[in-house]
């Protein structure tokens, strides 16, 4: 395997907790607490948590913009501590609330945001045109940025990322707020940046986007990593082929969970379904069935990452 | 300013395989080693003109309210002088005689007053709003700090576009003062940058203040009427600051207008001045200027890495 482009060893950010007086005292708040992953070049990582699982926290320690409390951390073989300015060089950073400048026109935000690379105007411009065509935007070039829809403004977002033609880029929530059509749109053009052999870092906190885009993936929560490995890696060990998923109505529920315990590899009971996971889930169904039970509803579907998730913290991932 | 390399800063041929304080380098590669070298080569320059980059990306908003600044850096002048150095003139020269004020007319007077107020006027626009702005209602400094820039280049590069306006909007002032017969020295001109250095020491200070606001709750505007308003009218930019009561003196003492104001007059008209005071305004204004842009500096760094 070649030198890894991201290498972080115990990575701890902590924060003082400030602000109110019963908090005086108190122990800090740890948002991060002890990561260790590598990414290689060309590689598409994943960092798949819920809110405020640290994932955010580590994307701005690695993209040079967020100090560390402790541990290691190498991106590009350097240090972010010291070469803040050389690291961010080589990166395109997508934050999950968008910051473009709102006072100039779409096109203008890429030419500003260019010369921050210290790049010549007239590269700069004729980079921004490439980048609007990419972005499907030739025709927002004069447009403010408020009148741009969401899928839009992400789209611009990501295309003043890719203006310094980065290594690798760094995706906080890519999609998140976007109605579906917009969400393909943007993951097939991320996909390009990957088939160009762009390294991606995405944070997010949907299931699909993170088997859509990742390679490889780690699993946070609480600012720890539960499991690391491929999205089908991780539901062939973590879950079952199948999944059922049925339906009794809220207040038969429990009840009949009691007696369909035993089905399957294992059951989860969430407050308005169950859900049976195995191998075969009409099969579980036919057992259903034959012992008298017959739901509302039923579905059987494949495991995804979602039930990575709840099989490993008891909760799900989108609360 | 804007460029210096950090501490150990990596201009000088960083390499992967010099490990650098206690990280673990992972083993040197000739293509690890090429990539360093393109990022050490690519951020150089930012390194160096980072700060120019981010007054380039002003100067391209401001160009959007051009108008406002051009309206007001014209129309400012013609009002003022008029109302105040023509007309309340003629009530004031009319009593006390053509030279009873400091020896002078009272708009030759008046003018080096009005040519600081019109920077602290700039001052307290560019300062105040943008900088919210940046931070929190259109979070560009985030924008900008995910780049090679770097926080303090952010504040250099604020301080560089306002100055700039600055300049322009105090040049056509006086260019205006000259036009109504109010600069009687030869050495007027200098009042312009006295103006500057005034606009931009108070400005620094309240940049700074800006920066530590998360909520705009209607403290800016308090700033407005309880400070700006309250050091124009008594900074000797009316009338002399000592036929104010002793006890209300102090407001110019520590007002970087009064200061300011005081030292134009004595290039505009050589108002009779021991050089020792002259000096105290340089230095007021200077140290304002330096203490306001570095608590600024550090403020946003605090602010920006979190």
């Amino acid at each position: 395997m070649p030198a890894p482009v991201i290498a972080t060893q115990n990575l701890v950010k902590s924060y003082a907790v400030t602000g109110s007086k019963a908090a005086r005292g108190s122990t800090d708040f740890v948002a991060v607490d002890g990561i260790s992953f590598e990414v290689a070049a060309g590689e598409s990582f994943g960092l798949l948590g819920p809110n405020g699982a640290g994932k955010s926290t580590t994307m701005r320690m690695i993209g040079a913009v967020s100090t560390r409390t402790s541990g290691e951390l190498s991106v590009l073989g350097l240090d972010p501590n010291r070469y803040g300015p050389e690291i961010r060089s080589q990166l395109g950073v997508v934050p999950q609330e968008n910051n473009l400048d709102t006072e100039l026109k779409v096109r203008e935000n890429l030419l500003v945001y260019g010369r921050y690379f210290g790049l010549p105007r007239a590269q700069v411009a004729r980079r921004a045109d490439e980048l609007l065509e990419f972005a499907q935007l030739e025709d927002k070039a004069n447009a403010k940025v408020d009148d741009l829809s969401g899928g839009m403004k992400r789209r611009l977002t990501i295309a003043r990322a890719l203006i310094n033609e980065p290594r690798m880029m760094l995706l906080d929530e890519p999609t998140t707020g976007l109605d579906p059509q917009a969400r393909h749109i943007l993951w097939d053009r991320l996909f390009r940046l990957k088939e160009q052999g762009t390294t991606l870092l995405v944070t997010t906190h949907y299931m699909d986007e993170a088997e859509q885009l990742c390679d490889r993936l780690v699993v946070v929560d609480k600012g720890r990593i539960m499991a690391e490995g491929s999205p089908a890696d991780l539901i062939r060990r973590y879950s079952s082929r199948e999944v059922l998923e049925v339906r009794f109505g809220s207040t038969q529920n429990a009840e009949v969970a009691e007696r369909i315990a035993a089905f399957g590899e294992r059951v989860e009971v969430l407050p308005d379904r169950i859900l049976v996971y195995s191998d075969s889930g009409e099969r579980e169904l036919e057992r259903m069935s034959a012992v008298g039970l017959h739901p509302i509803t039923s579905l059987v579907r494949r495991s995804s990452l979602e039930d990575v998730f709840l099989r490993l913290t008891g909760r799900n991932l989108i609360e | 300013m804007s460029g210096a390399p950090e501490p150990g800063g990596a201009a000088g041929g960083a390499d992967a395989t010099e490990p650098a304080d206690g990280i673990r380098v992972p083993a040197a590669s000739a293509a690890r080693s090429e990539t360093v070298a393109a990022a050490v080569a690519q951020a150089a320059r930012t390194r160096r003109y980072g700060s120019w980059y981010v007054a380039e990306h002003r100067f391209r908003v401001m160009r959007s309210y051009a108008q406002t600044v051009l309206f007001t850096a014209i129309g400012n002048p013609i009002v003022y002088l008029y109302a105040m150095g023509v007309g309340l003139a003629t009530l004031v020269d009319g009593n006390l005689g053509a030279d009873a004020v400091n020896g002078v007319s009272y708009l030759a007077f008046l003018a080096p007053a009005l040519l600081a107020s019109s920077a602290i006027s700039v001052a307290s626009e560019e300062f105040t709003y943008p900088i919210m702005l940046g931070f929190k209602w259109n979070p560009v400094f985030f924008g900008m700090n995910a780049s090679s820039i770097q926080p303090r280049q952010i504040i250099n590069g604020i301080v560089i576009s306002v100055a700039a306006r600055m300049l322009l909007t105090c040049a056509i002032y006086y260019a205006f003062m000259l036009l109504f017969g109010a600069v009687p020295g030869p050495l007027g001109f200098v009042a312009v940058f006295v103006a500057l250095l005034t606009g931009l020491a108070f400005g620094a200070v309240l940049m700074g203040y800006t920066a530590t606001l998360t909520n705009d709750t209607g403290q800016l505007a308090m700033v407005q009427r309880f400070v700006i308003l309250p050091m124009t009218l008594f900074s000797g930019t009316f009338f002399p600051l000592d036929v104010l009561p002793g006890y209300l003196q102090w407001i110019g003492w520590i007002s970087p207008l009064w200061h300011g104001t005081e030292l134009s007059r004595v290039f505009a008209y050589g108002m009779a001045e021991p050089i020792w005071l002259s000096l105290v305004h340089v230095v007021y204004l200077v140290v304002l200027l330096a203490a306001g842009w570095i608590w600024a500096r550090r403020l946003t760094l605090r602010r920006l890495n979190i």
